[in-house]
């Protein structure tokens, strides 16, 4: 029993990186109807460009993260200025090949920097290798520092999250772009430059997940295939929906970890697909999708 | 600018669509049969591998250049006629029967893959497929008896009827007159009702659905005829590689494969070997040329996919037609000297089509 409830643990824990780059997804998605596939790869960037804060300028931790994510949001604001805007009005599949072009040039780039972007580095965070035993010490559940972060930090990013898109102009603005674009311009909101802050966000998003993701599997270019289960989570909870990416991320961290402790080994790495192609099969539409119907 | 006046039905279903056509067409065969004498073997070698990657972009053009279909997974299609000629030809079957059952097995896991598209439509069709590559892949390292897991499987010699295949003259004959039946076959099939009902699907799944096409079953058909498609580039690539092993079919394999599609130009035949070829030979020009790069950049492993990276934003950016649109601009400017005008090929923007109902 307490075996289960700590492969659970652990599975939530990287469960919320999945549904951090689901949310991120989303965000992007609901906004702007484009698929990005360049997710993973974004939070690679993040996560390197954290080690190169840390390592090489020697910040200390809180100050690479904060830095960290104010040049991911900056990176992302930029790719949407400078490919994604002039494709404005062409079919979907422009901007799925546009995105998939942006990850491959990101795994491309980061590779060519010499010495440094084919190794794999250890982010030399404040909390590494520490644990906390919850229910007594020797007996109760143990859980990694790492893990804890994680969650404590999804929580607060997420309620922060809420906070935004709840009570500030700009979160009210994005929210009406997402619902109907036409409309929100009739509003007055400068649509493109509100999709344009919404790659910001996500980008930034995407950071905050490759820091934290950095800690257990360490900064290495090709991290960003783990970005890539965010589209099982996303599609569990049903696209478009943000608490259905949160909850998705979790159901798909959770199966995992279950799965590398029940199944053998190997399964753990395509658990998530499974679970996705049954979904898709069952309920297309996701835990918490609205009825896609589509218009001529 | 030829204008062809119409006279009879026989103009309209003609292959080529005038004398020029058939010159240079017929040049192109010539070159073709003329190659092995003209080229260096490891040149010839290349066109061969131009060759296999060209059916398999043949497939994939059909699904996403004439379907719609975006495929994440097709690598996994090429795993499985490669698999499955490998075993088949360890277990004594004659490869004039191994290789359709290559393209048979593949062809069925389209359908299988297709089976989803029953119920969900646009980017969780492409979702489905990046999950079935993945699973694919993992699957295949753990079939060891069939696949020989991640050592790898390795090829015996290719005999057809006595001759020896394994031979590079050969081979590359086999691999082209391979190329040339399935080009022709995507070709008649194009221009028969399964063909117009791909298009139809491609340009608008509302209009298609409501002129009576059956949406999930033309789907599924592209699928599997793509899969098939790949199928038979895998039982090549298996003979032409000699071993092969799981990670030669993941999802970068998958994504490149895709990039050709794209670079080539969507939604033209030429395009599925336009693609390959560019592939190849700019491959080809950055082995030759990073020794004269810096070694800074030169030696680096991420070379390779920054140029492609580049060269695939580039594209999509000001050529969505890929280098078949940028050919035919300048066979058009070519064609009516000096009147080529700027604005010809000016992509329409439209508003942005939503696929949500509001």
């Amino acid at each position: 029993m307490l075996q289960l409830l700590q492969l659970i643990v652990s599975g939530a824990a990287i469960g919320c990186i999945y549904a951090l780059l689901a949310l991120g997804f989303v965000l992007i998605y609901k906004a702007t109807e484009t698929v990005n596939f360049a997710q993973g790869d974004l939070m690679m960037v993040g996560g390197f460009l954290g080690l190169a804060a840390m390592t090489l300028i020697g910040l200390p931790f809180t100050v690479a993260f904060i830095l960290t994510i104010a040049a991911m949001a900056v990176v992302g604001m930029g790719i949407e200025r400078l490919v994604l805007r002039p494709l404005l009005g062409q079919p979907a599949f422009t901007f799925v090949m546009m995105t998939i072009g942006i990850g491959y040039l990101a795994r491309g780039l980061v590779t060519m920097i010499p010495y440094w972007g084919t190794e794999t580095h250890t982010l030399p965070v404040p909390f590494k290798d520490e644990v906390v035993w919850i229910g007594g010490e020797g007996k109760g559940l143990v859980m990694s520092v790492e893990h804890l972060v994680i969650i404590l930090a999804t929580v607060a990013l997420v309620a922060l999250l809420y906070v935004f898109f709840r009570y500030t102009r700009l979160g009210i603005a994005m929210q009406a772009t997402s619902q109907n674009q036409l409309a929100a311009f009739y509003m007055g909101i400068p649509v493109r430059r509100v999709n344009m802050l919404i790659w910001g966000l996500s980008s930034a998003i995407c950071g905050v997940a490759g820091l934290l993701l950095a800690p257990i599997t360490f900064v290495h270019a090709n991290m960003g295939f783990v970005g890539l289960k965010a589209f099982p989570a996303a599609v569990v909870g049903g696209f478009g929906s943000i608490p259905g990416a949160l909850v998705g991320g979790l159901v798909i961290g959770i199966v995992e970890s279950l799965a590398g402790f029940y199944l053998p080994e190997g399964y753990k790495d395509i658990a998530a697909y499974v679970v996705v192609l049954v979904m898709l099969v069952v309920k297309p539409n996701g835990l918490f999708g609205d009825n896609l119907t589509k218009k001529v | 600018m030829h204008f062809i006046f119409k006279t009879r039905y026989e103009q309209d279903i003609n292959l080529f669509r005038h004398g020029g056509q058939t010159f240079w067409y017929a040049a192109l065969a010539l070159a073709l049969v003329a190659a092995p004498w003209l080229l260096s073997e490891y040149t010839l070698s290349q066109v061969t591998f131009i060759g296999i990657y060209a059916i398999v972009c043949l497939g994939l053009m059909l699904l996403a250049g004439f379907t719609g279909q975006v495929s994440l997974g097709h690598a996994g299609f090429l795993a499985m006629g490669a698999y499955t000629e490998a075993y088949l030809q360890a277990n004594g079957w004659p490869f004039m029967i191994s290789l359709p059952m290559s393209a048979l097995v593949a062809g069925i896991t389209g359908i299988m893959i297709g089976l989803p598209a029953l119920r969900v439509k646009g980017m969780y069709l492409s979702i489905a497929t990046l999950a079935f590559g993945f699973i694919l892949e993992e699957v295949v390292v753990q079939a060891e008896s069939i696949t020989g897991g991640n050592a790898g499987r390795q090829l015996g010699p290719l005999t057809i009827g006595g001759i020896n295949f394994d031979d590079g003259i050969n081979f590359y004959f086999l691999v082209t007159g391979i190329a040339v039946v399935c080009v022709l076959g995507v070709l008649n099939l194009l221009r028969s009702p399964t063909g117009r009902a791909f298009v139809a699907i491609r340009d608008s799944e509302v209009s298609a659905q409501s002129m009576g096409i059956n949406l999930a079953h033309y789907k599924t058909t592209a699928f599997a005829l793509s899969a098939a498609l790949a199928g038979i580039a895998g039982a090549l690539y298996a003979h032409k590689i000699r071993i092969i092993t799981p990670d030669q079919f993941g999802f970068l394999q998958s994504i490149e494969l895709l990039m050709m599609v794209v670079i080539g130009g969507l939604g033209s035949i030429q395009g599925a070997i336009f693609g390959p070829a560019f592939w190849f030979l700019v491959q080809q020009l950055i082995v030759t040329g990073k020794d004269w790069l810096p070694p800074a950049i030169g030696q680096q492993t991420g070379l390779q996919p920054t140029i492609f990276g580049i060269i695939l934003i580039a594209i999509v950016l000001f050529e969505p037609l890929g280098l078949y649109g940028r050919w035919l601009k300048l066979r058009t400017f070519l064609e009516i000297f000096p009147f080529y005008r700027k604005g010809m090929f000016k992509r329409q923007k439209s508003y942005m089509k939503s696929e949500r109902m509001k």
